[in-house]
């Protein structure tokens, strides 16, 4: 009985941060009106008891946000976004269902199918919090054990007062405030997101993830994540979980910065499931995400790993900078679109520093209406002696009515470097669909199996558990899409 | 005139044309013809500064008058083309007929030439077009060639730029291949200080095929970039492109291919590879191939690689007692041949394989 006395302990002193921070409080609500202007900045950076030089930081991203355009250079295709149509600070959700029987039968037919916990099925469908009890005992289990080798892992408006020094050092110098436009909006407007802080020589002694963290689930449209490994650190880091949120809002741009020193290794995986809209392509989230890591030291390694299922759009392009001698960069990626989704998503390699190295394992899968482009970059610098990379994009198709694409730029300025790149597009093949289908496997199981082969290279990057969910996730994602 | 070009275009992003825009270019006095111009005994068609020179071609009864140029597309380079063009080769193969082999020379030595060529194949027929492209001197050379091959037809087309060293080279080539007709072309490009060839295949037929090869021989500060664009736009049709770059001193290549399957091409077969090899710590290769695909049952896919000459190749070739230099001629020759699959002239063939060699002894 003591341990449910502890949780709910727990979990009223984390209800009680939650409403300090604002995160979902109706009083928030009524503060922050929508439209974005240097009022709403203002308050952001004032409610979050901001530092005067991360308020100023702020306004710069603000002011040149107004003067940047959107990019239109990816193939996804929206109507314009009407930004003062949005909430900037406490995203504004519909109520909360107060159970489950209230959730969409569909959702809780996708949880179901997934084999995601009964009680986890209800957090995530956004039911109020009884049902986190268990994740929120997790979570401050694990931050002990997280404290008592060094490693900080918290919010990143925590961070900001516990560790300005740190967060002021770091935060921007992967991913400036002008590095793009929704760079610029986030830098601007961010609410939450994630800080990790690994010593020196201190590997890490659990996977961490914004699972289990309860503050990290509504940090709303605009989080930032910063994750920096000291010489000789170790992490592995994983975000989003593989069942759909709830989640009516309409933009997310995240961003997220690694810094790697001498010998550090990150490994980040995503598994994206937002809300992909409806089989008519209404609604969905837009998913514009600024994500890259610097290997600033020797023989550093930063590792990106995602599986995308969800939203509408996708705009996404995980990056290395190597920066360091004999740093590595690995991308592997399954993105995956059916009905009217978008995806235009790639990596960007920057060799700089000599014997760089860098792995891009693509995969793209098209179904219904979709359209799922691979853009990526490979650039060798002249002083990038010894570069190598070697990068292979697969596409497969699944009816006639979709589309993918392949768009990889491959700048070499170094004769000693060696590149290589190889990319196919195919669809199932007949042979491989009857072999199944005379074993006695349905249609759909039979496409599942051979999709999931076809990712078989990503998916084994994945944490073992993950790696099971991502699995049935594909499958599930790729329902109504044959026969 | 249409504005030029620029690298805010996402087609136009690897090379820059302000050099081009900072030069104005005067009319020269057409140069005698240099002596050294190859003859492989077949019809020849000369062009001197865009112009046609009769005294100096062969009679050629497919051959006709220039007519005028409206353009239809929004190429820049096209429609500045179309603003200038004065004069050109028309070229009307009936259907049925075999051409043989023609010869096209174009000479320079000054001024700006746009000139217009236009090549049409009647169903069945064939023709092969060797074109050598010379010059001395400071000049712009914006030729556009627009080629019409009806069912059945066959053209093998060969290129090879060779211009002055101080000359611009802006080729446009678009081809349509009608059902069962094959375009084969194979471009080598050696001269010119800057230069680009922009080539638009498109398959409108079924079974239609196309051959889209070319080498990139590239010294000293010159820029090279060979752009495709190849739309399958009927089932069944095949393509297939072998881009092999070489690259000394500071030069820079430039290698843009797209692949475009539309809704209907099902059953398209596409495949593209794209080679450098970089000599000397100064060159630079930029590659962007590009598939984009709208159907699903087809079979597509793209290679790209850059690097230095493999060393342990090198020094097999040395072990044998064979000179260093001599080696690496023979990897380069070896790494160079695929390329020149299409070219099945044996004339046509000998002359590349002389300008290769030229070219390497000349480096």
């Amino acid at each position: 009985m003591s341990a449910t006395v502890e949780t709910r302990d727990t979990v009223e002193a984390l209800s009680v941060e939650k409403y300090k921070y604002g995160f979902t409080t109706e009083i928030a609500m009524e503060e922050f009106p929508k439209g974005l202007n240097e009022e709403i900045v203002r308050l952001i950076s004032a409610k979050k008891g901001e530092p005067d030089w991360l308020l100023a930081w702020r306004l710069k991203a603000f002011a040149l946000w107004q003067k940047l355009e959107e990019p239109h250079w990816a193939r996804v295709e929206h109507p314009p976004i009407a930004y003062d149509e949005l909430y900037y600070y406490a995203a504004p959700a519909a109520p909360a269902p107060k159970s489950l029987d209230e959730v969409d039968p569909a959702l809780l037919n996708m949880y179901e199918k997934l084999g995601i916990p009964l009680n986890e099925r209800a957090a995530l469908a956004g039911v109020a919090v009884d049902a986190v009890f268990d994740s929120v005992s997790v979570a401050t289990t694990f931050r002990e054990t997280l404290a008592k080798s060094g490693v900080i892992f918290c919010p990143i408006s925590e961070a900001v007062r516990e560790h300005p020094e740190l967060v002021r050092k770091y935060l921007g110098s992967v991913v400036p405030y002008g590095d793009n436009y929704f760079a610029a909006l986030n830098s601007a407007v961010f609410s939450d997101g994630s800080f990790v802080y690994i010593p020196k020589g201190v590997r890490c002694p659990m996977e961490l993830s914004t699972y289990f963290r309860i503050n990290a689930r509504n940090t709303g449209q605009f989080e930032r994540t910063l994750i920096i490994a000291e010489e000789g650190a170790s992490v592995s880091y994983l975000e989003g979980c593989t069942a759909p949120m709830r989640d009516e809002n309409q933009l997310h741009a995240a961003v997220v910065e690694l810094v790697a020193m001498d010998d550090a290794k990150i490994k980040y995986s995503t598994v994206q499931n937002w809300y992909p809209g409806d089989a008519q392509g209404k609604g969905g989230i837009y998913n514009f995400v600024t994500k890259r890591g610097a290997c600033r030291g020797r023989n550093s390694k930063i590792s990106w790993t995602q599986v995308e299922t969800g939203s509408a759009i996708t705009w996404k392009y995980p990056s290395c900078i190597l920066q360091g001698d004999g740093s590595v960069g690995e991308f592997y990626s399954v993105a995956m679109t059916h009905n009217h989704q978008q995806a235009d998503t790639g990596t960007k390699m920057i060799h700089i520093g000599k014997n760089t190295t860098s792995t891009i394992i693509s995969k793209g899968i098209s179904a219904g209406h979709s359209n799922n482009t691979y853009r990526g970059l490979v650039k060798i610098m002249p002083n990038a002696s010894g570069a190598r990379n070697y990068t292979q994009c697969d596409s497969l198709l699944i009816g006639d009515q979709c589309g993918a694409h392949t768009v990889p730029y491959i700048e070499s300025r170094n004769a000693s470097a060696k590149v290589e790149h190889e990319a196919t597009t195919s669809k199932i093949a007949e042979d491989q669909l009857f072999y199944c289908r005379s074993r006695g496997l349905s249609e759909e199981d039979a496409v599942g199996l051979i999709v999931n082969g076809f990712c078989k290279d990503v998916l084994k990057e994945l944490p073992m558990e993950f790696a099971v969910e991502a699995q049935k996730l594909l499958a599930v994602s790729l329902e109504g899409s044959v026969g | 005139m249409t504005a030029l070009p620029t690298r805010s275009l996402e087609a136009w992003r690897y090379t820059d044309l302000r050099p081009l825009d900072a030069m104005s270019f005067a009319e020269a006095p057409a140069a005698p013809l240099p002596d050294d111009l190859p003859d492989i005994g077949v019809p020849r068609l000369v062009f001197v500064n865009g112009r046609f020179d009769a005294a100096a071609s062969s009679t050629l009864m497919f051959a006709h008058g220039f007519a005028t140029v409206t353009e239809e597309s929004d190429l820049p380079l096209a429609l500045i083309n179309a603003q200038h063009a004065q004069d050109g080769l028309t070229l009307e193969i009936p259907a049925g007929v075999d051409a043989g082999v023609v010869l096209l020379i174009s000479y320079a030595n000054g001024g700006a030439l746009h000139p217009r060529h236009r090549i049409s194949l009647g169903a069945g027929a064939t023709l092969t077009l060797l074109e050598v492209i010379k010059g001395e001197g400071v000049y712009w050379h914006n030729p556009v060639t627009d080629i019409v091959l009806a069912q059945g037809a066959r053209l093998a087309h060969y290129r090879l730029q060779n211009e002055s060293r101080e000359a611009f080279h802006l080729a446009t080539i678009r081809a349509a291949a009608a059902a069962d007709a094959a375009y084969e072309s194979f471009t080598a490009v050696m001269g010119a200080k800057l230069s680009r060839a922009e080539f638009h295949v498109e398959l409108t037929g079924a079974k239609a095929h196309t051959h889209l090869n070319a080498a990139q021989l590239l010294g000293g500060s010159q820029h090279g970039d060979f752009t495709s664009v190849v739309r399958h736009k009927a089932p069944d049709c095949s393509s297939r492109q072998t881009v092999k770059s070489v690259l000394s001193d500071a030069a820079r290549g430039v290698f843009q291919g797209r692949i475009e399957v539309d809704r209907v091409a099902q059953k398209t077969d596409g495949y593209q590879m794209s080679q450098a090899l970089l000599l000397s710590p100064a060159a630079e290769m930029d590659i962007k191939p590009e598939l984009q695909i709208f159907a699903d049952d087809v079979k597509c896919s793209h290679g790209a690689t850059i690097g230095a000459l493999d060393e342990e190749q090198v020094f097999y070739l040395r072990s044998r007692g064979i000179p260093e230099d001599t080696a690496r001629a023979m990897l380069i020759r070896a790494f160079l041949t695929e390329a020149l699959e299409p070219v099945t002239h044996a004339g046509a063939h000998a002359l590349f394989e002389a300008a290769i060699e030229t070219w390497w002894t000349g480096k």
